[in-house]
C-alpha cells in the first residue's frame, strides 16, 4: 500500500451535531495536502480524529497499512504521526533550545516509558538533533530565549519544530499561519515547507489563506458541512464552482491562474 | 557542572559526617531529625517541579515510621538500615497504588486529595487502640549489623545512617532530574498537551514522581521514628505535612542541596525559637517564612543558583 494515510467513511457526531461525515481520503507518501473550508466545516475535527485527539463515531483510519482508529494520541505520535496546533503548544518557561532538546530526546527514545527514566536528557545525540532543528527552522537567534517571550511567528516554528523532532512520517499542521501578519505568512510557510521537504515528511495542513494554499499544496481538500466537497490539484479544487460559492468566493480564479503561470 | 555539584555535595556530606563526634549531642540529634525530614522535603521538590503540591506527604512519613516501629515490635528485628529501607519500600508501594488515583489530579485537587488521604491514615491510627491510639507507642532501640550502641553512640550511629541514606537519595534524585522523565517536570507543568503529543503519557510521568516522593517520605519517616524513639498518629496529621511544605518553600525547588540546608535551618530556628520564646516560636517561624517569600521567592536554593550564575558570567 503506497498510501501513507487512508481514511474511510469517517464520521463524528457530538450529540445530535454532525461534525464530520462520509470522509474518505487517501494520501500518498510525500504529498503536501492543503485543507480548506469555512469555520465549522470539520477541518480541525478531521485533524483531531487522525491524531487521536477525538475518537471517530464511525469509519476507520489507516496509517501505513495499520488501522489506528481510536488509539490514544501519544500512541499515534509514537507510530509516526505528529501535529502542530492552531494556538502554538509550547513550554513557556523553557528556552527554545531546552524545548527542542526535550522533544529530540523523547523522539530518540520511543522504546517505552522506562527508557525515559534511565536516559539522560542531554545526550550528545539529542543536543545535536536540537541544534539541527533550530538551524533548520532558522530560529538560532532565539536559541536561549524563554518560549513565553518569543514573537508569534517563532512560537509557531518552535511548535512545528518540536512536532517533527520525533521524525514523524506524517505531519498535520492546524492553521500554521493563524495569528501571523500577512507580511510574515509567506516567509514562515517557506521556512516550514522547505524544512518539511528536506525531512521528506508528508504534510496535511489546514489553511484559510487561499494564496498560501495555492502556492504550497500539491493537492487541496475542500471541506463543507463536515464532508469533503472537492479534492484535486489546487487549480482544480479552487476552480470548482461549489468551492468558489461556498468557501472562497470567486476572486480566487485569478490566484489559481497565477499559480499555474508561476509554476 | 553536574559533576562539580556532586563533588561539592559529597564533600559537604563527608564534612558533616566527620564533624559529628566533635559536636554537642543535641546538635547531632537535631541534625538527624532535620536530615530525615529533608528526605520528605526532597520528595516534595520532585513533585513541585512538575507543578504539583502535596499537602499530604506526612502520609508516607507516618507509614515509614509505623512500618519501622511495627516490624521491630512484632518480630524483634531491629537492624536500623533494613528497617528504614522497608519503610521506604512500603512508602513506595503505597504511593504506587494511590498513584493510579492521584496522578489524574492537578493543582488544588491534587493537594486536597493528598491531604485527605493522609488524614484518613491519621483517623485510622487514632481509632486503633492496639497501636496506642493517639499516644502511639515507642520504638525498640535499633541495632546496626549486630552492633547495639546506647545513648550518645546510638545518636551518632543514627546520624551517620541518616547522612548515608540522605547522600544516596540526593545523588539518586540529582541523577533523576537529569533524565528525560525527570526533566519532563517543567514541560508537564507548562503544557500537558504538547507532552502528550510528543508521545509521552503525562500521568505516567507524574505517577513515577509520586512513587519517588513516597519512597523518600517512607525513608524519612523510618529514620525519624528511630531517632525520636516513638511513633504516634501526629506523624500523619496535616500540620506535619504543613511543616514539610514550609521547608520546601524555604528551600525552593531549584536545587537538591537546598532541601537539606533548608531543613537544617528550619529545625535550628524552630528549636532556637521554642527555647528562647516558648510562647512565640510559631511567630518567629512565620516571620522567617514571610521574609523568605518576600525577598527570596524562589527559595534558598535560588541563592545558590544565583551565586553560580554570577561566577559563571565573568569567566
Amino acid at each position: 500500500m503506497s498510501d501513507i494515510l487512508a481514511v474511510r467513511d469517517l464520521e463524528k457526531t457530538f450529540g445530535s451535531l454532525l461534525a464530520a461525515r462520509d470522509i474518505t481520503v487517501s494520501v500518498p507518501a510525500h504529498q503536501t495536502v492543503g485543507v480548506i473550508g469555512a469555520n465549522g466545516a470539520g477541518k480541525t475535527t478531521f485533524v483531531n480524529m487522525i491524531t487521536g485527539h477525538l475518537r471517530p463515531t464511525k469509519g476507520s483510519i489507516w496509517f501505513e497499512g495499520n488501522e489506528i482508529t481510536g488509539r490514544p494520541s501519544r500512541e499515534i505520535t509514537r507510530l509516526g504521526i505528529s501535529r502542530s496546533f492552531q494556538v502554538a503548544q509550547i513550554f513557556p518557561t523553557l528556552t527554545v533550545f531546552e524545548s527542542m532538546c526535550m522533544a529530540a530526546a523523547i523522539g530518540r527514545h520511543t522504546g517505552g516509558f522506562f527508557s525515559h527514566i534511565v536516559t539522560p536528557l542531554h545526550s550528545t545525540e539529542a543536543i545535536a538533533d536540537a541544534e539541527a532543528a533550530i538551524a533548520l527552522f532558522q530560529i538560532a537567534a532565539y536559541r536561549d530565549t524563554r518560549a513565553l517571550a518569543l514573537p508569534q511567528g517563532v512560537r509557531k516554528l518552535l511548535d512545528i519544530g518540536m512536532a517533527i523532532a520525533g521524525h514523524p512520517r506524517l505531519l498535520l499542521l492546524d492553521e500554521p499561519t493563524s495569528g501571523i501578519s500577512i507580511e510574515e505568512k509567506f516567509d514562515l510557510m517557506q521556512i516550514v515547507m522547505s524544512a518539511l521537504k528536506s525531512r521528506k515528511i508528508t504534510v496535511l495542513f489546514v489553511e484559510h489563506d487561499m494564496e498560501i494554499v495555492g502556492r504550497f499544496a500539491d493537492r487541496v481538500l475542500a471541506f463543507y458541512d463536515g464532508t469533503v466537497i472537492a479534492d484535486g490539484t489546487p487549480g482544480q479544487t479552487l476552480d470548482d464552482p461549489k468551492v468558489q460559492e461556498l468557501i472562497s468566493g470567486t476572486r480566487l480564479k485569478g490566484v489559481a491562474a497565477g499559480r499555474a503561470a508561476g509554476a | 557542572m553536574a559533576n562539580r555539584s556532586q563533588i561539592i555535595g559529597g564533600l559537604a556530606f563527608a564534612a558533616a559526617a566527620v564533624a559529628a563526634p566533635f559536636l554537642p549531642d543535641w546538635v547531632v540529634s537535631l541534625a538527624t531529625i532535620a536530615f530525615a525530614n529533608a528526605l520528605v522535603v526532597l520528595g516534595l521538590i520532585v513533585l513541585w517541579r512538575a507543578g504539583l503540591v502535596s499537602f499530604g506527604q506526612a502520609l508516607y512519613y507516618c507509614l515509614g515510621g509505623y512500618v519501622v516501629a511495627l516490624i521491630a515490635r512484632w518480630t524483634g528485628f531491629t537492624d536500623a538500615f533494613v528497617l528504614v529501607l522497608l519503610g521506604g519500600i512500603v512508602g513506595g508501594i503505597v504511593a504506587f497504588i494511590l498513584g493510579f488515583l492521584i496522578a489524574r489530579y492537578r493543582e488544588i485537587f491534587f493537594a486536597m486529595l493528598s491531604l485527605a488521604l493522609s488524614m484518613i491514615l491519621y483517623g485510622v491510627l487514632v481509632k486503633t487502640e492496639s497501636l496506642g491510639s493517639t499516644d502511639g507507642f515507642s520504638v525498640l532501640t535499633p541495632t546496626f549489623i549486630g552492633y547495639a550502641p546506647h545513648r550518645d553512640a546510638l545518636n551518632l550511629a543514627l546520624y551517620w545512617l541518616t547522612l548515608g541514606i540522605c547522600a544516596f537519595s540526593a545523588l539518586g534524585v540529582g541523577a533523576y532530574f537529569r533524565t528525560i522523565a525527570g526533566a519532563l517536570a517543567a514541560p508537564v507543568r507548562d503544557n500537558e498537551i504538547r507532552v502528550e503529543f510528543l508521545g509521552v503519557s503525562v500521568s505516567h510521568v507524574i505517577h513515577v514522581k509520586v512513587v519517588i516522593a513516597g519512597i523518600l517520605g517512607g525513608l524519612g519517616g523510618g529514620l525519624a521514628a528511630l531517632a525520636i524513639g516513638h511513633v504516634d498518629p501526629n506523624m500523619a496529621y496535616w500540620t506535619t505535612s504543613g511543616s514539610f511544605m514550609f521547608v520546601a518553600i524555604l528551600a525552593g525547588a531549584g536545587s537538591v542541596a537546598a532541601a537539606f540546608v533548608g531543613s537544617l535551618l528550619f529545625e535550628g530556628v524552630r528549636s532556637f525559637a521554642a527555647d528562647t520564646m516558648p510562647q512565640f516560636w510559631q511567630m518567629i517561624l512565620g516571620t522567617a517564612l514571610l521574609v523568605t517569600i518576600l525577598f527570596v521567592p524562589e527559595g534558598l536554593g535560588s541563592l545558590l543558583l544565583r551565586l553560580r550564575r554570577r561566577k559563571a558570567r565573568p569567566s
